[in-house]
């Protein structure tokens, strides 16, 4: 398998702070990436490096074998990479159609808009929002902007899709509603690259996990790997050794 | 003709039937009069409603493309002969490419930085105006009368002037509608709600906001030159006046940003409203205020204006007034 995405070497400081420290890694075409972490450990800022948002202070960024490195949002999601965002970012006044719409316009295809306005419904359909097409972004439910962000997405018909905690703050039935549509989504070929925080969804639904931890690359390795590696446990839970019995009572 | 079977098409086809045939009747000039500013104003407010309304870029000074177009437009016809059709068509074009650049440049600033900056144009360009010798500096230009002749001389001129501006009211309605349903208006309306989305979904963003500026330039030009033609004289106060900029964005506001018959019926009703304000005794020197404060209470209670107030009495109203 050719690599789809490749980081090389990528670091990125805010003022004082390291939040990427010269991380590499790659996804292989057809796979689902896991990228895992404690809270800051700069997840989200490595989704705004590869699609654009922020660019790297060194580094590079390759994605179908071309150099994507801090070239605008709207460049890269034209080549076929897609995302949706941590605090979900619908247009509001705009209907749930139009909103896909939008992403199936301008998105890898370029579709005319009669043409979005099809695969914005067939996006729709999968993420199961079919029903609720006509309604407002606005009057949506958490859980419904969720879809939608996704379904927006999906309507760019893209090849890399980076998913940013998709699963954070739904219910568990939503949360198997959407795993089962995110393993439909990779059985039509998109890779995807996921942040999560729900350790079970990642380890079940990822073929490899990253684990990140202040910004620089913890672990990385299948998903049963990872788990069992004890620095992957420290960074997490904090010193096992702290948990010894032996060290029982002692202040 | 799959144009004719939208609803919208046909009311923006009555209005313009009645605008040409109520003052006609009776040749009721002073009603022509009245009705020519509100077509004006509707024109203006149109206009600016794309790239207010759709993109969500608050432009204070977009009273400079009436202007710039009006100077062109009597500058071209006075010192080159030109006449008033490929005059104004000429100003419109030219006013255009200048917005292209402009936008290209302000249109990084977001937010209250790119209305000051829309105010900075308008003030730089009146600034130029001012000491720009071929048009008159600050003295301006006057129109010969003999100018008129081509037309049928100054009677009938000023009625070719009002359907001309009727005409580009139509243009203007028809283009924000145009604009509206189209793939282009999607991505201003996306812009306009969440730029950074819509960045992140594929959206060419710089290219679209210049491309909105620069057309929201056309119109508004076109109607500059006529204008003022029409009162054969042109000097920077009046052409770069930032009040009608204002009174462009309240009527926008009253009528509901963001629709295409909002601006024209609020315009419709501002230009009532101040027919009446400026010519009651009690309020004549209050104008402004009054739009100050209908600005102010449109903005803190029915954001959504007219329009917004009405689709939500009737929402079955969205399919036929856009």
């Amino acid at each position: 398998m050719s690599a789809l995405l490749e980081v090389e070497d990528v670091s990125r400081r805010f003022g004082g702070v390291q939040a990427v420290r010269a991380l590499s890694f790659s996804l292989a075409e057809g796979s689902i990436l896991g990228l895992i972490g404690p809270n800051g450990a700069g997840k989200s800022t490595v989704f705004n490096l590869i699609d654009g948002v922020i660019a790297p202070d060194q580094g590079k960024i390759s994605f179908q074998g071309a150099d994507i490195t801090a070239q605008p949002p709207y460049r890269i999601a034209r080549l076929g990479l897609a995302r949706t965002h941590q605090i979900v970012q619908p247009f509001m006044t705009m209907s749930v159609l139009e909103n896909c719409t939008v992403g199936a316009c301008f998105g890898r295809e370029n579709l005319r808009l009669e043409h979005g306005r099809q695969a914005a419904r067939e996006a729709l359909l999968q993420v199961g929002l079919d029903d609720r097409s006509e309604m407002l972004a606005s009057q949506l439910t958490i859980a419904g902007k969720k879809r939608l962000e996704l379904a927006r997405a999906l309507a760019a018909r893209p090849t890399l899709l980076l998913l940013d905690e998709v699963l954070a703050g739904l219910n568990a039935t939503e949360v198997e509603h959407m795993i089962a549509i995110i393993r439909a989504i990779r059985s039509r070929g998109v890779s995807i690259l996921m942040i999560e925080h729900l350790m079970q969804a990642i380890m079940t639904l990822s073929d490899r996990v990253v684990v990140l931890a202040s910004g620089a690359k913890l672990a990385e390795g299948l998903p049963a790997e990872v788990a069992a590696d004890p620095a992957v446990i420290e960074a997490y839970l904090g010193d096992p050794g702290l948990a010894d019995p032996r060290h029982a009572g002692q202040p | 003709m799959t144009v004719l079977r939208r609803p919208f098409v046909w009311v923006i086809g009555a209005v313009l039937l009645a605008f040409v045939l109520v003052p006609a009747y009776g040749n009721n000039v002073e009603l022509r009069e009245n009705l020519l500013l509100a077509a004006l104003y509707i024109t203006l407010a149109s206009s600016l409603n794309m790239i207010l309304g759709y993109a969500g870029y608050v432009n204070f000074g977009s009273i400079v493309f009436f202007g710039l177009g009006g100077y062109l437009c009597v500058w071209l016809m006075s010192a080159h002969g030109w006449s008033l059709f490929v005059a104004t068509l000429a100003a419109g074009v030219t006013v255009s490419a200048l917005a292209l650049l402009f936008g290209l440049g302000i249109l990084r600033l977001r937010g209250a930085y790119f209305a000051l900056a829309t105010i900075g144009v308008n003030e730089a360009v009146m600034a130029f105006v001012a000491n720009f010798e071929p048009w008159g500096g600050s003295s301006g230009i006057y129109l010969s009368p003999e100018l008129f002749q081509p037309l049928g001389g100054p009677a009938r001129a000023l009625w070719t002037i009002y359907y001309l501006m009727v005409g580009v009211m139509g243009l203007s309605l028809y283009l924000s509608y145009a604009v509206k349903r189209s793939k282009f208006g999607l991505a201003l309306r996306a812009i306009g709600q969440n730029e950074d989305a819509a960045a992140a979904l594929g959206v060419v963003t710089p290219r679209y906001k210049a491309a909105v500026y620069s057309l929201s330039a056309f119109l508004p030009a076109v109607a500059g030159g006529l204008y003022f033609f029409k009162s054969a004289f042109i000097q920077p106060p009046d052409a770069f006046d930032l009040q009608l900029s204002t009174e462009a964005i309240v009527i926008a506001m009253l009528g509901g940003q963001g629709t295409v018959a909002g601006p024209a019926i609020g315009a419709f009703l501002y230009e009532q409203l101040r027919g009446w304000l400026l010519t009651s005794p009690a309020f004549s020197h209050f104008q402004l205020v009054i739009a100050g404060t209908l600005l102010l209470a449109i903005v803190l209670f029915a954001p959504g204006g007219l329009m917004g107030w009405l689709y939500r009495r009737w929402p079955g109203l969205r399919r036929i007034l856009e």
